[in-house]
């Protein structure tokens, strides 16, 4: 009888989720520029823009930006597709995360379109976002986001975009 | 025109606007308008390729439909984004200007309806087009 492998230490596998997502979110200048950041619990991402002046579109209201809160809901597309190649890689033990680096990372989705619907104005706070992958095929794939600030259940904004897949060099 | 401003003083007011330096370059007397901005490498989506991301394409496209929406003959001065959809052609070369523009192609009582164009040196070839639908309504704050 073969014994069953003992689980992995807690802490080495938050360790090698952590630094696989944050080589991908590092990689992108963007994302840093737009201050963009990613909470993990397990293998869902929440996306989080945090308030900054220069993000805002209509000083009178105040009102973010259309274009930055745009801007946000594609990146949380892309993370979100590319975080799950990502993770199924990594968790399946074909891909190493310390060998990740900004300089060498698996290649991006490239966005075909993406349309927004603007619900309601974004404050001049915090916003979150959420992408769910409704179809992701060998070279299309077609993502859902949605963004809120104070509550989870007023969204301020909704996208939809279509993306092209990176060809995977890995042997299928 | 119900703006109060021109559209480089509206342009320059709006802070993410300038964090992106964008820049006003014409706007035609059939409303066309023209707005530029250039390559950073702080807004590079894809570090494999130095090409921008597409938030800060749709950034400009959506600003240019913005200040169009607004200085049509129709407008009641004021604009928000309802929807916008953009499409992407091709990546913007890592280096160029990043041009937009974009018309209002319909007004109603309520509604501007927008297209809009990105192009880089290569103005024969699209980077990405854009349309959507803007609100038609007075100034919010003016009106306070």
């Amino acid at each position: 009888m073969t014994e069953r492998p003992r689980p992995e230490p807690v802490q080495i596998v938050k360790q090698r989720r952590d630094a696989a997502l944050r080589a991908l979110v590092n990689g992108v200048p963007y994302i840093q520029f737009m201050g963009f950041q990613f909470d993990r619990r397990g293998d869902e991402l929440t996306a989080i823009m945090p308030f900054d002046e220069s993000l805002i579109g209509n000083p009178l209201l105040p009102a973010l930006h259309g274009g930055a809160t745009a801007g946000f809901l594609e990146t949380t597309a892309i993370i979100e597709l590319a975080w799950q190649s990502l993770w199924e890689e990594m968790e399946q033990g074909r891909l190493d995360p310390t060998t990740l680096h900004p300089t060498h990372l698996p290649r991006l989705p490239k966005t075909i379109d993406f349309t927004v619907d603007y619900l309601r104005s974004g404050l001049p706070r915090d916003a979150y976002a959420r992408a769910r992958v409704n179809r992701s095929g060998r070279r299309y794939a077609s993502v859902h986001v949605e963004a809120w600030q104070d509550n989870r259940t007023r969204l301020f904004a909704q996208a939809t975009g279509h993306f092209l897949m990176p060809e995977r060099t890995s042997a299928e | 025109m119900a703006s109060p401003f021109t559209p480089q003083q509206f342009l320059d007011l709006l802070p993410h606007a300038r964090a992106l330096s964008m820049r006003l370059d014409s706007v035609s007397d059939d409303g066309r308008v023209t707005l530029s901005m250039p390559w950073d490498a702080r807004l590079v989506g894809d570090p494999a390729t130095g090409v921008v991301h597409g938030g800060a394409v749709y950034a400009l496209l959506d600003t240019a439909s913005g200040i169009a929406a607004t200085l049509n003959p129709g407008s009641a001065g004021g604009t928000a984004t309802l929807d916008l959809r953009i499409d992407y052609m091709r990546p913007a070369t890592p280096g160029q200007r990043i041009r937009a523009e974009a018309y209002c192609y319909n007004m109603t009582r309520s509604v501007a309806f927008i297209r809009a164009v990105a192009t880089d040196d290569d103005g024969s070839r699209p980077v990405a087009t854009a349309n959507g639908a803007f609100t038609n309504e007075a100034s919010r704050a003016a009106a306070k």
